[in-house]
C-alpha cells in the first residue's frame, strides 16, 4: 500500500471580491465610513478531502468555475485555506497558468536557472538538469536570447519542460494540452504515459479533456460548485463529467420562440442528447385530426446565428421518400441521428413537420432548441458543409 | 515558517539568485550599466554640496564636503532600501500567483540589493576621503553598527510597506511624500547646530529618529568628531539612546509580524 503523498481534510476556501475598484485607500476608507463590505464573499471550495497516493497519476476534472484551479493552487500552497488544511508530503514542481514567471529581460539560461532556484533547486542540481530541460523544450539554439524574444509557444514549451524535467516528487499540471505544436504534445504524452508508470513520481492534472482522463489517470475526481461530486474510477468520473453537459442540454430543450404551422400533425416531448459521437434527437409526432395523415415529412435544419448551415429531411432518405402515414390521434416515437459534427459554437435547430409531401406546413419551430455550445468540449469543426446523415428509428 | 528554516539551504540559494537577477536587470539596457550606481549620488551630491555649502553656506563642519557626501549616501541606501523593498512584492506578483516560495525572500533581496549599492557609494566616499585628507581615527570601526542599524530599520520598515502596498497601492505615493519630509526632517544637508540656535528641544525630537541618530553617529565615527550626535543632545540622558534602538527593533518586529500574517494571502490578493 502506497503512502498518501497529499492529504485534503475538509477544504473551504474563500475570495473576497471587491465590488468596486477597492484597491486604493480611499475606497477602504469611505467604505469603512459608509460601513459596507466593499467585496463580496465568494465561496469556491466548500469542504474538500481527498487523499492522493504515492505513484497515482490524480486527475481532477469539473466545468468552468467550479473551483479546479483554485484547488490546484491550495495544493501547491500559492493559496491559503480559510478553514480545513492541505498536507503536501515531498518536493513540489506546480505548472499552473502555462508558465512559472519568466523574467523577459534574461536569457532562457538565466531564466531556467532563476526558476530551479523558485523550486528549491541549487545551481548545481540544475547544471545536472540542464541539458535535458533544454533538449526536450527543443530550444538548444535560443538559450542565450533574451525570454522576451521567444514566441509564446517556445516560452510555454521551456517552462513545461522545467516543470516535468525537473526531479521533484510531485507534479502538478493545469490545462498543459495547449502546449507546443503536434510534435510536442506527442512527446508530452510518451512522457506521461512514462511516468504513469513510475510509481515513485505523483501527478496531478487538471484537464478538460476526457480522453486524456481515461488515457493516464488511474484516478480522478469531478468537482462542481466547489464540491467532489465523484471521486475514483477516471473513467466513471470522466462520464459523469460528461454527463453534467447532457442534462443541461434537456433542461434547455424546447425554448420555442416561434412556432406555426397547421398544427394538424405535431412534435411533441422533444429530447435530444449529445455524445462526442452522435447528436440525437428523441420526440413524438402527434397527428391531432381525426383524419389520417399521409405523406408526413420531417425536416431538420442546424443553424448558426440564424443562418442555416446544414440540414437535412426525412424525404430524402430511400426509405421514407414517400413519407409516414399516421392514423387519426395517433402517436409515434422517433429518434432521429446525426452524426455529431457540430463544432464548438452556438447552434440552433429548426424543425417541421409536412403532410403531403411537404404541401402543408403542420408544425414548424423556429428554433426548437438552442445550444449554447461552449459548454460542449468536442473540438469537431464543422467538417464539412453538406447534408448530415440521418437514420430514423421507429420505435 | 520557523525561525531555523529563515536561512535554510534552499532559501539561501533562492536569496542569491535574486539578487544576482536584481543586480543584472538594474542597469539593462544602459550604456553607463553599473556606473550608474555610482554617479547618481555624486551628481546629487554634486548638487546639494553647491546649493548648500558654497550657496548657503552651511560649511561650518570640518570636512563638510565628505560629511554631506557620506551622509547622502547613508540616506539613499535608506530611501533604495525602503522604497524598493515596497515595490518588490507586487513586482513580483507573476511569480507569486505561480508558484509558492517564502516571500520574504523577495523583500530581503531588494533590500541586499540596496545594501549592494552601498558598498559600491562608500568606495566614493572613501576615495574622497584620501582626496580630502580625512584622517581615521580608531572608532571609526564602529561606523558598521550604523550601517546595520539603519539596514534593520529600513527592512522592518520595507516588510510592513510591502505587505501593505500588496492592498492599497496608495502607499508608494505616501511613502514618497513621506521620504522627502523625513529627508528636511533629518540633519542630512544642514548642520545640526542650526537646529539647536532655535530650538535645543526640536533639535533633541529629531535625534530620537533612529535614522538621524544613526547618520550623525556614523558621520562622528568616520568622518569628523565635530559631528553633533546623540550624545551631545542628551549629555545626561544617554540611557535615552535605548529609545531610537528601539523603534528599530520594534519596527522589524511589527514589520516582520504584519507580513508574516498577510503574506499568505498575497497570491490572492495581488
Amino acid at each position: 500500500m502506497a503512502e498518501n503523498v497529499v492529504i485534503v481534510k475538509n477544504l473551504h476556501k474563500f475570495f473576497k471580491l471587491p465590488k468596486e475598484q477597492a484597491n486604493g485607500l480611499k475606497q477602504a476608507m469611505v467604505n469603512k465610513l459608509k460601513g459596507i463590505r466593499g467585496y463580496e464573499k465568494q465561496h469556491v471550495l466548500r469542504g474538500i478531502s481527498f487523499e492522493i497516493k504515492k505513484g497515482d497519476f490524480f486527475g481532477i476534472v469539473g466545468r468552468n468555475g467550479s473551483g479546479k484551479s483554485t484547488l490546484l493552487k491550495l495544493l501547491a500552497q500559492i493559496y491559503s485555506p480559510n478553514s480545513g488544511s492541505v498536507e503536501v508530503h515531498g518536493s513540489l514542481t506546480p505548472f499552473i497558468e502555462l508558465g512559472v514567471g519568466f523574467n523577459p529581460e534574461l536569457t532562457g539560461r538565466e531564466n531556467v536557472f532563476l526558476n530551479g532556484s523558485l523550486l528549491g533547486f541549487s545551481h548545481k542540481d540544475m547544471e545536472r538538469m540542464y541539458d535535458d530541460i533544454v533538449s526536450f523544450a527543443e530550444l538548444e539554439h535560443f538559450m542565450d536570447q533574451k525570454l522576451k524574444n521567444y514566441s509564446s509557444g517556445m516560452q510555454v514549451r521551456l517552462a513545461f519542460s522545467i516543470a516535468i524535467r525537473a526531479d521533484t516528487d510531485i507534479l502538478i499540471l493545469d490545462e498543459v494540452l495547449a502546449v507546443g505544436d503536434e510534435a510536442f504534445q506527442k512527446k508530452c504524452s510518451s512522457f506521461f504515459s512514462q511516468i504513469k508508470k513510475d510509481k515513485s513520481k505523483t501527478v496531478i492534472l487538471v484537464t478538460h479533456s476526457m480522453g486524456d482522463v481515461k488515457r493516464y489517470c488511474n484516478k480522478a475526481l469531478l468537482l462542481e460548485k466547489g464540491k467532489i461530486v465523484a471521486i475514483g474510477n477516471p473513467t466513471e468520473v470522466a462520464d459523469d463529467y460528461s454527463k453534467q453537459f447532457i442534462d443541461e442540454s434537456v433542461a434547455t430543450t424546447i425554448k420555442r420562440k416561434n412556432r406555426y404551422g397547421t398544427g394538424e400533425v405535431i412534435y411533441e416531448n422533444m429530447k435530444h442528447h449529445i455524445t462526442p459521437e452522435l447528436f440525437t434527437l428523441d420526440f413524438d409526432i402527434v397527428n391531432k385530426t381525426d383524419k389520417r395523415a399521409n405523406g408526413i415529412t420531417m425536416g431538420f435544419d442546424f443553424c448558426v446565428n440564424g443562418d442555416i448551415v446544414v440540414g437535412n429531411d426525412t424525404r430524402f432518405l430511400q426509405e421514407y421518400k414517400k413519407g409516414l402515414s399516421l392514423g387519426p390521434k395517433k402517436k409515434k416515437h422517433i429518434t432521429v441521428e446525426f452524426p455529431n459534427n457540430l463544432g464548438n459554437q452556438p447552434f440552433s435547430l429548426n424543425t417541421n413537420i409536412t403532410t403531403d409531401l411537404g404541401i402543408n406546413v403542420t408544425d414548424h419551430m423556429n428554433p426548437a432548441l438552442e445550444f449554447n455550445s461552449t459548454n460542449i468540449q468536442y473540438a469537431n469543426a464543422w467538417k464539412v458543409l453538406s447534408f448530415p446523415d440521418i437514420s430514423v428509428k421507429d420505435k | 515558517m520557523k525561525l531555523s528554516n529563515v536561512f535554510s539551504r534552499k532559501n539561501r540559494i533562492l536569496l542569491r539568485e535574486l539578487v544576482i537577477t536584481d543586480f543584472k536587470l538594474r542597469y539593462q539596457g544602459s550604456v553607463l550599466g553599473y556606473a550608474w550606481s555610482l554617479l547618481k549620488p555624486l551628481f546629487l551630491f554634486a548638487i546639494m554640496y553647491v546649493v548648500f555649502g558654497k550657496l548657503m553656506k552651511f560649511g561650518s563642519v570640518e570636512h563638510y564636503a565628505i560629511y554631506l557626501l557620506f551622509g547622502i549616501v547613508l540616506w539613499n541606501f535608506f530611501l533604495e532600501a525602503t522604497s524598493q523593498g515596497m515595490a518588490s512584492i507586487v513586482a513580483r506578483s507573476d511569480l507569486l500567483r505561480k508558484i509558492n516560495f517564502p516571500k520574504y525572500i523577495i523583500v530581503l533581496s531588494a533590500t541586499i540589493s540596496a545594501l549592494i549599492n552601498l558598498a559600491l557609494n562608500l568606495v566614493i566616499v572613501a576615495i574622497f576621503m584620501i582626496v580630502n585628507g580625512v584622517s581615521l581615527r580608531l572608532v571609526f570601526i564602529t561606523t558598521p553598527i550604523y550601517m546595520a542599524e539603519i539596514y534593520i530599520f529600513a527592512l522592518g520598515i520595507a516588510f510592513l510597506l510591502s505587505a501593505l502596498n500588496v492592498r492599497f497601492r496608495d502607499i508608494s505615493h505616501i511613502w514618497e511624500i513621506v521620504t522627502q519630509a523625513a529627508f528636511y526632517a533629518t540633519p542630512i544637508i544642514y548642520p545640526l547646530s542650526i537646529i539647536i540656535a532655535k530650538s535645543r528641544l526640536a533639535a533633541q525630537l529629531l535625534m530620537l529618529n533612529p535614522i538621524a541618530q544613526a547618520i550623525q553617529d556614523a558621520r562622528y565615527a568616520l568622518v569628523t568628531k565635530q559631528t553633533m550626535t546623540f550624545a551631545d543632545l542628551f549629555p545626561h540622558h544617554q540611557y535615552l539612546l535605548v529609545i531610537p534602538y528601539s523603534i528599530v527593533v520594534l519596527m522589524l518586529v511589527v514589520g516582520g509580524l504584519y507580513f508574516k500574517k498577510h503574506s499568505k494571502y498575497f497570491a490572492e490578493n495581488i
